[in-house]
């Protein structure tokens, strides 16, 4: 094998070596730490986990990313969990936003039906669609943050749930290159926007 | 020589008593610093986006203007720390890792002098009020050498478009624990 292609090989595994190294790191291993700074971290990664609503939605954006593809495939994943922190700092200073139950519900059944729809749209649309979106989300977060918490740990913990959520929602929406997994995808997109009718009902009852 | 490799010296197999020592301190104090290990990583994944000479660059002053304003730091009367400072420089980065913009190498260069000179300060003001001194600063600047090297030449490295793509995602990520941090701050718990 030459040096180029050991290169090349390097280039190609040190991402996903790293990826592993990453899985495994055990929690655990934080045997003596200030206190609550683990539990800051894992409460942050447990957070946005907590509702279904949130998780539905953040599959969600994963999923249409992948139906329209480059570059809204990586762009919403970047946009929504910086404007769900947007949202989230709005929710921490206390300050309001109007109808964030029912915007959070909403957003699973406009998400839910643009995937059921296969709709495509510019992707300043879709952009703006997301963001509106990961506001009402990241200020439901902000709002119901636990004190006592180690306060950037948390944070990490909870920006890296919500990204990892896209990417199994892009991973799911790989479906896509396929007949058979497009059929799929729009389904779920049926299941996504049923479970925003349900949690809208839920807000206005 | 060979009474020399025979004459016995203690092993120090236990460091509860003489710990890893000062240097070691300072190294350690970096990785479990979240504010400045953030900053750290997106300054040198911007480096390594915007190309081998950025990163060359950022190498060489990002440690130094780090050791020197730690020096500076560890001689000031009181302990320094401005938590909004501190966020404000990684959520820059952050943003701007994010957005992969092909700033020229001064640029970058400027920001890593600025960004080791803030958080070089700060640690040099807090090792000055436990104590420590000059040893452990240059654990901390070695420990900021090394991991800025390896995340740009990484970077650097990059052939695979979607590699790149999930560096701007890493750079997002730093903004947004940045933007919570903002609220966390103005909450009053940072």
């Amino acid at each position: 094998m030459t040096i180029k292609n050991r290169h090349m090989k390097l280039a190609h595994t040190l991402p996903f070596c790293v990826c592993i190294l990453l899985v495994l790191w055990p929690l655990t291993s934080w045997a003596h730490v200030e206190s609550g700074q683990a539990g800051g971290f894992v409460s942050g990664l447990s957070h946005p986990v907590s509702g279904l609503d949130h998780v539905l939605a953040m599959i969600a954006v994963g999923l249409w990313g992948a139906q329209l593809g480059k570059p809204a495939l990586w762009l919403l994943p970047i946009a929504f969990p910086m404007m769900m922190a947007f949202g989230g700092m709005l929710g921490l200073m206390g300050i309001p936003v109007p109808g964030v139950e029912i915007g959070i519900a909403v957003s699973g059944i406009v998400l839910g039906a643009l995937i059921l729809g296969e709709m495509k749209m510019p992707i300043i649309g879709a952009l703006l669609v997301v963001a509106v979106f990961a506001v009402f989300h990241g200020h439901a977060h902000g709002t119901e943050l636990a004190t006592g918490q180690n306060a950037i740990l948390y944070s990490l913990g909870f920006v890296m749930a919500t990204g990892t959520l896209h990417a199994v929602g892009i991973g799911i929406g790989l479906l896509h290159r396929w007949d058979f997994g497009r059929v799929a995808l729009r389904g779920a997109g049926s299941l996504v926007m049923f479970g925003g009718l349900f949690f809208l009902w839920g807000a206005l009852a | 020589m060979t009474l020399l490799f025979l004459a016995p010296q203690a092993a120090l197999a236990h460091l509860v008593t003489s710990g890893l020592g000062p240097f070691y301190d300072g190294a350690l104090h970096l990785a479990i610093s979240p504010d400045d290990l953030l900053g750290l990583i997106s300054i040198a994944l911007l480096a390594g986006l915007c190309g081998a000479r950025s990163g060359r660059l950022t190498i060489i002053f990002l440690p130094l203007a780090w050791f020197v304003a730690g020096l500076v730091g560890l001689n000031l009367p009181a302990n320094i720390y401005l938590p909004w400072l501190s966020i404000l420089s990684f959520l820059v980065l952050g943003i701007l890792v994010a957005i992969d913009p092909k700033l020229h190498p001064k640029v970058v260069v400027t920001l890593a002098v600025l960004f080791g000179g803030i958080h070089g300060l700060f640690n040099g003001s807090a090792l000055a009020a436990i104590g420590a001194g000059p040893l452990a600063l240059s654990g901390i600047a070695v420990t900021v050498l090394v991991t800025a090297i390896l995340i740009s030449a990484f970077v650097v490295s990059i052939r695979l478009g979607w590699a790149r793509i999930a560096v701007r995602v890493t750079g997002s990520w730093v903004a947004a624990v940045g933007m919570l941090m903002c609220g966390w701050l103005v909450r009053g718990t940072v």
